[in-house]
């Protein structure tokens, strides 16, 4: 199979450049301080935040100045095709630490010294991208427990069809029969890089097409984002359908 | 644009034997055109191929294009390929069964696809928000398809507004009769073919229908296993699957290569052959072993010799049995387009024919032409369609003429497209990489090269040779040591990654030298003007420079792109004459027997570690410049400068690939030569054994010994004779990357090299690209490019470049033998030749001055009666007739004329001459003047057809 036909289309229909379909909720849980759902394509995902709160763990070693982030990333048993007894494995270990580092970058922790956030993500469909997902979803969710955050942080993937297209937004299946895939989170305003990671040795010559088509990919998921985070509020603010509206783009 | 999505699910089962439901998304779309130039309805309508056009088909007057089904695909490619065919619609739904169902269909689709004036467009229904259907519960894949199809081919009707119709071509009956039921225009191709009154078309149409009428007849054949049961019986361990190799001597035995299994698996006999063509992955099951049998040795040429295909029923078996089975299925057809002939026919105006491929391993195929009276003495080319259990030869049909028989052209065709041999002009787009005629090196190409200009450089090559691909030089340096260049022509300046020539060349994989015609790898630009190193013209070059003791030891090496101008360009005899004329004393002259110096040493530690002497009758024909006529052959002759110049070579590649290795240990592109397995040999050793010779073959160093000692006095070409056998016990040498096999496995058997590649003749080799490529990274000329850095392809393209290098060897020998019968049209000669291998009813013999191998049949050809009788006696491997005796190595007379007697097989033909037997050898002839009479009946052209005027004005 290959992952551009002739004809310039994906296996999935889509031609390179475009994002799957983005459909998000936010504050779907009463019980944190902050909450989203959101799916790209079959990618789907929870965030969940609790903070700022006072540091229950390790006292002695928090910093004065700033805020602990503690991050979890999780899988759901049913979240892929084959399911797994044990979905805490090494890589969510890994994905756990790139996530705090991406979402540290932008939340200012300088604004609640001596205390704690804590952010949960957890896969409920996998289907490529993850981390992006969760990093995009953690977003969302920490906007609507209304902590401070320098600019969204946003991530997107990309990978290399017949070693020369880039794909943005890549599915699982694009994943495993590709070439290197890359992950980027950045702070779209900025353009700051906050996480850069790539799945094997990518060539130097295709690392920027393939670097400047995951940014783009960010910048439209950013515009996304922030045109449903716009209405979110608009209709709390008119008072109607509390939140409880899916929104479609 | 707005998507739609909807998904797909899959029910997979893992390796593990879980059940795995995967879901994937479709996106269904707005943005994809129908490909018509009249629309007016589609936007995103870019690429339009669908043009309006008057309906020159009596059976479908309307304006109409075509939208054909998988099956009509799958099975009349050869008539789709037809340029009368225009204005079809391919979808997506038939493109992907199509590539699934058969890759070379696929390939030979995309082509037409690609050739725009075909206007073949692909329409991406499955993609397409109006034509895409959900696969409904129960429905099985074959009718979902169908169903598709159908959707499609109905929004075209609706979306076109009848202003031009869209007729559906099917050929299954039950389909045609939905479409039909649904309103749609549907024809099987056949009919639709039939309305347009072409015969050439008619006859490029699958030969399906033929099988109606022979199924009244009795099968020849036991029936095949269904699929399921061949899955079955594979599974349980009933049956073994493997790859079907036919004998090329014998069209009723064949062998079947099972992974695994230690020996092949001989089949006899047309009922347990079944039907298998060679290549084609096959199912077998074991006989018992009371029923095993053995190679029968016999020499079947002709395929209608029934007296000697009785004659292999009766003969007694010989006592070790071979493991022997029967073919029960065919699991994977090989089937792919043969060239040929049509088999002489008697009958007036029949339609029915059959056609002798050129390939000996392939069987005869029948087919159906109404055009024989054109045909007959054509060379042609047929593909096959179906073989039905009724028919003793497979089913095809015409697809395409190559020219007369004997013209050198059609067979010079022949010769390429058995071999697959890319031979096409080059496109316009490979042209278009190509520098100006008039390119000079300017200021830019001077950066980072080494300046050699002012170096005594000189090429020493065979006479004729344009493609100069090396040149040396050798000086003496204040410490007495030597520095000693290799220069390369610098093919990659010209040739970059990822273009169009590089993509062309990668593909072809070498040049391809047949007598009279070279097929280059890279334009002749390149090949005969800017990359050949010509004497007194400034060239970019790849050197290597080695600082030299006196005793040949390297202290110091250097690789860099450099700018030379060779002194001259001398042959092996201009060489030599230097070297051995002791007045000569220039810096070239002493350079040239400096370089002797160190070759003989060099030659002489190879040897000592184990290098192999190996032989190759190796002869060229002297060609008429005119007519491309040979007039004469003459051995390859090997001259000491020759040896001088390969040493060299031979050390620049090992010392190439050692660098490349230690730079690039996962990618380098190196050659390696396995140590043939002690099996290969022993037929070697049992016929060496009788003459008292005794062969080691546990090293090759053993084997060199051995072979240098293995000499006869009172046969001077003993020597020799093993020397060729051994090489045919060697294995074939091989490319591949560094990083796919451990160090050990690098081993040049026959270089006695630890580790070796290819470097010196990037010309006309792509490997030598590819190395030069590294090479210029190791010393920071260019940089890497992705793929150099990609094991899986670079083993990839070494696979191809295997592959491309066996054929092209191949296609050089055929065409050896091709103008070794163009020599021999009207001449008998009489000539030496040596007994290679005794068979049960002939001789094997070699005669080196033709370089030619033919066979000498001892028991009497159909419907002819000889008085004397052989005796073979298998285990001491002779042929006894009365008090001669025949063993392998033994040197005979024969006499060689061609038997034209059949127009459309030519062959050589072997009689004995001496030693004499009564009533069956020949009186000995002066060949030269038979020769000169010949030759003045008809002075300028002795052979037939082939002073047709065409052929003088082709270019060589
Ligand atoms: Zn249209």
């Amino acid at each position: 199979m290959d992952l551009l036909s002739r004809q310039g289309l994906r296996t999935d229909g889509r031609r390179s450049g475009e994002l799957r379909r983005i459909r998000c909720k936010m504050g779907v849980f009463n019980q944190p301080d902050g909450s989203a759902y959101l799916e790209q394509g079959n990618t789907k995902v929870v965030a969940a935040i609790y903070g700022p709160h006072e540091i229950r763990t390790n006292r002695s070693k928090a910093p004065n100045d700033s805020a602990v982030i503690n991050c979890q990333y999780s899988m759901a048993t049913f979240s892929r095709s084959e399911r797994k007894r044990r979905p805490r494995d090494n890589k969510s270990a890994e994905l756990t630490l790139h996530l705090k580092q991406a979402m540290a970058t932008a939340i200012k922790t300088d604004l609640y010294p001596k205390s704690q956030i804590d952010i949960f993500v957890q896969v409920l469909q996998s289907d490529g991208g993850n981390y992006s997902v969760c990093v995009n979803a953690a977003t969302l969710a920490l906007i609507d427990a209304g902590i401070a955050m320098e600019e969204f942080v946003i991530s997107c993937t990309a990978s290399l069809a017949n070693g020369e297209t880039p794909l943005v937004d890549i599915s699982h299946l694009e994943e495993t029969m590709g070439g290197p895939s890359l992950t980027v989170a950045i702070l779209p305003i900025s353009g700051k890089i906050a996480m850069l990671e790539t799945s094997q040795r990518i060539h130097i010559n295709h690392l920027e097409p393939v670097l400047t088509e995951a940014v783009r990919g960010c910048r439209f998921i950013y515009e996304n984002l922030n045109k449903i985070i716009k209405k979110h509020y608009e209709e709390i603010g008119g008072a109607s359908n509390w939140g409880t509206e899916e929104y479609n783009i | 644009m707005t998507m739609k999505v909807t998904s797909k699910t899959f029910i997979r089962k893992t390796k593990r034997g879980n059940i795995l439901k995967i879901v994937r998304e479709h996106y269904l779309r707005d943005d994809i055109g129908c490909g018509s130039k009249i629309c007016k309805k589609c936007k995103h309508n870019n690429e339009r191929p669908l043009v309006k056009h008057q309906s020159i088909n009596k059976d479908f007057p309307d304006k109409h294009y075509l939208l054909v089904d998988t099956n009509v695909v799958l099975h009349q490619i050869d008539a789709l390929e037809d340029e009368t065919l225009k204005n079809v619609i391919i979808l997506q739904t038939v493109l992907e069964e199509v590539k699934h169902l058969s890759h070379s269909v696929y390939k030979r689709l995309m082509d037409i696809i690609g050739n725009y004036s075909r206007s073949f467009y692909v329409f991406v229904n499955v993609y397409h928000r109006d034509t895409y259907v959900e696969r409904v519960r129960g429905e099985s894949p074959n009718d979902y398809n169908d169903r598709m199809i159908r959707v499609a081919t109905l929004w075209y009707n609706k979306h076109l507004d009848d202003k031009i119709k869209v007729l559906l071509l099917s050929s299954d009956e039950a389909s045609k009769a939905k479409a039909i039921n649904e309103g749609i225009p549907t024809m099987s191709l056949e009919q639709y073919i039939s309305g347009l009154n072409n015969v050439t078309l008619t006859d490029k149409l699958s030969n399906r229908s033929c099988m109606v009428e022979e199924t009244s007849k009795e099968p020849i054949f036991p029936p095949h296993l269904t699929p399921a049961k061949i899955h079955q019986g594979i599974k349980s361990g009933k049956l073994m699957q493997g790859t079907f190799f036919a004998s090329v001597d014998n069209f009723l035995e064949g062998n079947v290569f099972v992974e695994g299994q230690e020996k092949n698996i001989l089949i006899q006999g047309r009922e347990n052959l079944n039907r298998a063509i060679n290549g084609d992955i096959v199912a077998i099951q074991m006989l018992p072993e009371s029923q095993w049998s053995a190679p029968a040795n016999l020499v079947l040429a002709d395929y209608d010799d029934l007296d000697l295909e009785n004659d292999l029923n009766t003969v007694e078996k010989p006592k070790e049995k071979y493991p022997t089975g029967q073919v029960v299925g065919i699991i994977r057809k090989k089937w792919r387009q043969y060239c040929g002939i049509i088999q002489h026919s008697l009958v007036e105006n029949a339609t029915r024919h059959l056609f002798v491929p050129a390939e000996k391993k392939i069987p005869k195929i029948r087919i159906e032409t109404r055009q024989y009276d054109k045909l007959k003495d054509q060379r042609v080319i047929v593909s096959i369609d179906t073989w039905p259990r009724t028919s003793r030869y497979p089913l095809g049909h015409f697809v395409r003429s190559l020219g007369k028989i004997g013209e050198r052209d059609a067979e010079n065709e022949v010769i390429l497209l058995e071999h697959d041999v890319p031979h096409s002009k080059f496109s316009d787009e490979v042209l278009g990489c190509l520098p100006k005629e008039t390119w000079t090196i300017s200021a830019t190409d001077l950066v980072g090269r080494k300046d050699f200009r002012d170096l005594d450089i000189c090429s020493v090559d065979p006479p004729g040779c344009t493609d100069i691909d090396d040149a040396l030089h050798c000086m003496p340096l204040d410490n007495g040591n030597f520095q000693v260049g290799v220069h390369i022509a610098d093919v990659t300046h010209f040739v970059k990654p990822g273009t169009a020539i590089d993509l062309e060349a990668s593909q072809r994989a070498t040049t391809v030298y047949l007598t009279g015609r070279r097929i280059d790898m890279v334009p002749g630009l390149l090949s005969s003007n800017l990359c050949s190193l010509r004497g007194g013209e400034e060239r970019l070059a790849f050197s290597c420079v080695w600082e030299m003791t006196p005793n040949a030891e390297i202290v110091n090496s250097t690789y860099t792109k450099s700018v030379i101008k060779s002194k001259a360009a001398m042959t092996y005899d201009q060489a030599q004459l230097i070297i051995d004329d002791q007045n000569q004393d220039n810096s070239i002259a002493l350079g040239l027997r400096q370089l002797n110096k160190f070759a003989k040493i060099l030659k002489k530690r190879r040897i000592e570690a184990g290098a192999l002497v190996l032989a190759s009758p190796e002869i060229r024909f002297l060609v008429d410049s005119e007519t491309r006529d040979p007039l004469d052959v003459e051995v390859k002759q090997i001259k000491e400068t020759n040896s001088m110049v390969e040493e060299f070579m031979l050390l620049a590649n090992v010392e190439v690939a050692k660098k490349i290795y230690s730079d690039f240990p996962e990618f380098a592109v190196l050659r390696r030569h396995p140590k043939p397995p002690p099996s290969n040999f022993e037929s070697l050793i049992k016929a060496a054994a009788h003459l008292g010779v005794e062969l080691n073959v546990d090293t090759s160093r053993d084997l060199a010994n051995s072979l240098d000692k293995a000499v006869k006095l009172d046969n001077p070409f003993f020597n020799t004779m093993l020397r060729i056998l051994a090489t045919r016990c060697m294995l074939q040498a091989i490319y591949f990357a560094s990083g796919t096999k451990t160090y050990d496995e690098f081993l040049h058997y026959g270089l006695a090299a630890p580790i070796y590649t290819h470097f010196t003749s990037p010309i006309r080799r792509y490997a030598d690209v590819m190395v030069h490529r590294l090479l210029a990274v190791s010393v920071a000329a260019n940089n890497t490019t992705p793929e150099m850095l990609d094991k899986r392809k670079i083993e990839a393209l070494c696979q191809t470049l295997n592959t491309r290098t066996r054929m092209s060897a191949y296609a050089e020998r055929a065409s050896v033998a091709l103008n070794t019968h163009i020599f021999f049209r009207g001449k008998i000669r009489d000539e030496e030749g040596y007994i290679l291998y005794v068979r049960k009813n002939a001789l094997q013999i070699l005669i080196p001055k033709y370089g030619l191998e033919g066979t000498l049949f001892l028991s009497p050809r159909k419907g002819q009666l000889q008085a004397a009788t052989f005796t073979y006696n298998e285990e001491e491997q002779t042929q006894r007739c009365g008090e001669i005796v025949f063993r392998t190595f033994d040197p005979v007379s024969i006499q060689l004329s061609l038997d034209s007697s059949n127009v459309q097989h030519e062959r050589i033909v072997l009689k004995l001459v001496k030693p004499e037997i009564p009533n069956f050898s020949v009186p000995s002839i002066t060949a030269s003047t038979v020769a000169v009479q010949e030759s003045q009946k008809n002075p300028h052209e002795p052979c037939d057809s082939l002073c047709e005027p065409q052929l003088k004005k082709a270019k060589i």
